[in-house]
């Protein structure tokens, strides 16, 4: 028995309640609906907000960040005035303004295999809008356990992927991505960047896809993968088949519960950037600006790119794009003392281990980047 | 001759192009041609035993060559193939 619709409701759908297709039976199955966003971010804004503001019943929010001054650029559910507010308080906040009549659930915690079959057994839907490759595939097997549609949206620079992955009526992300990349070998947001607006693009398509799966209505992404670039101004469609050999949704699966995602990744579960390597391989900004002051010879090299130089520098840096690096190992000297830096320190680490592979000892990676640099010893360098 | 259409994370070893011609008269010779004119690609599309890399998917048209005849799938000089790799950013 579907939920009524109050006079109030009635009025604040109506546009809703014009199209046949919704109508006010739609309206009350979005009403009786629950649905679970995993992530409060670029995906997730205009998800939750969207979704609000359709009037689904029930949203789940899964997030543990709290609202940085550098999502503002894309995060559109949260504002100026919630930076370091939780970013589940913060959307909800939001969602009730567009929308008092729903009922918004936060979960203040990583998305986990400990918690995962928990908080998502009681929605009807998942939403990926998670920044990382480990939560991805918790996603889709709690998915794929829990029988349940997966509503899947990702994100870099000017591309966005969009599908609905369904174990019971078509493929699973497991189905075209049966391994994530290697550690490292795929760049994510935090290093590469996004134009502010694609998740908006994307995410709204991610909401479009869940109503009318709520609904009933029209032709869902299962089994068809949406290719767009904001470049081209394209849309492109690919046919994804279900993978007989599936470890998880195929007819013997190997995985039948939830595993360690960050092992069978080899990354953590958030997309920040570590910005160190550990050992005696870091140095700290500090004490590069003391080695420097000292008189030391110390070759720097800047692995960013070269737009990035000009947002902030340090005197003496000679740049070689991490992307460059391997095929212009013969313009440095092992011999030499060394310091690879980047943004944050997550490509300096992996320019230091491509390094060290190459036989170089005296290297060392700047902890946390010329971001650290900026904050620790220089200020006049803005932190991006 | 084909052409193939290079995603946004892997133009910086393409020279910034989003789509290369490349020759050969199925999948795998168009691949050989492919890493032989953007050798830094390799790394990111093949393992070390030389085998596709799993999560790097290669379409003809709508079709994921997986689907087709693999890496033997023969290939018209018209013809367009899609690199879809595994992207996880979303925030």
């Amino acid at each position: 028995m579907l939920p009524n619709l109050s006079h109030t409701e009635i009025m604040r759908y109506s546009r809703h309640l014009l199209i046949p297709e919704v109508g006010l039976e739609g309206q009350r199955k979005l009403k009786e609906a629950a649905v679970l966003v995993i992530g409060t971010g670029g995906l997730g804004s205009p998800v939750a907000m969207y979704l609000a503001a359709a009037g689904v019943g029930c949203i789940g929010l899964v997030d543990y960040d709290v609202v940085d001054f550098s999502n503002l650029q894309r995060q559109v559910i949260h504002g100026t005035s919630g930076i370091g507010a939780l970013k589940v308080e913060s959307a909800r906040r939001r969602m009730l303004d567009i929308n008092p009549g729903i009922q918004v659930d936060i979960y203040n915690e990583p998305f986990t295999s400990e918690n995962a079959m928990r908080i998502a057994r009681d929605y009807d839907i998942l939403i990926d809008g998670t920044d990382n490759f480990p939560t991805r595939y918790l996603s889709n097997d709690v998915c794929v356990f829990l029988g349940k549609p997966n509503v899947y949206g990702s994100i870099y620079r000017f591309d966005g992927q969009v599908s609905v992955f369904d174990a019971q009526r078509g493929p699973c992300y497991r189905c075209l991505f049966p391994e994530p990349p290697p550690p490292g070998l795929v760049p994510s947001c935090a290093e590469g960047g996004v134009l502010g607006v694609l998740p908006g693009t994307i995410g709204t398509l991610q909401a479009t896809e869940a109503l009318k799966l709520i609904l009933g209505i029209g032709d869902p992404l299962i089994g068809r993968l949406l290719l767009y670039n904001a470049l081209d101004m394209s849309f492109e469609f690919v046919k994804l088949r279900k993978n007989p050999k599936c470890k998880v949704c195929g007819p013997e699966p190997e995985i039948t519960e939830l595993i360690d995602y960050e092992a069978f990744c080899g990354v953590p579960g958030h997309d920040h950037e570590e910005g160190s390597v550990g050992g005696n391989w870091d140095i700290s900004a500090t004490e590069l600006a003391e080695r420097l002051k000292k008189g030391n010879s110390i070759r720097l090299v800047d692995v960013r790119e070269p737009h990035e130089q000009d947002i902030s520098h340090i005197d003496g840096a000679e740049l070689i794009p991490l992307g460059q690096l391997a095929g212009r190992l013969s313009e440095l000297d092992s011999a030499e003392e060394m310091v690879v830096f980047c943004k944050a320190g997550t490509r300096s680490a992996r320019a230091l281990d491509l390094l060290v592979g190459a036989g170089f000892r005296k290297v060392k990676n700047l902890k946390g980047g010329i971001n650290a640099w900026a904050r620790e010893v220089d200020p006049s360098q803005p932190i991006y | 001759m084909p052409t193939l259409r290079i995603p946004t994370p892997l133009r910086p070893y393409t020279s910034g192009q989003s789509e290369v011609a490349v020759q050969g008269s199925n999948v795998s010779q168009v691949m050989n041609d492919l890493i032989a004119r953007y050798p830094d690609l390799k790394p990111h599309l093949y393992n070390g035993e030389g085998s596709l890399r799993p999560f790097v998917n290669l379409f003809l048209g709508e079709d994921n060559i997986k689907d087709l005849q693999g890496i033997e799938t023969p290939l018209e000089v018209e013809d367009r193939l899609l690199l879809i790799p595994s992207v996880a950013g979303g925030s």
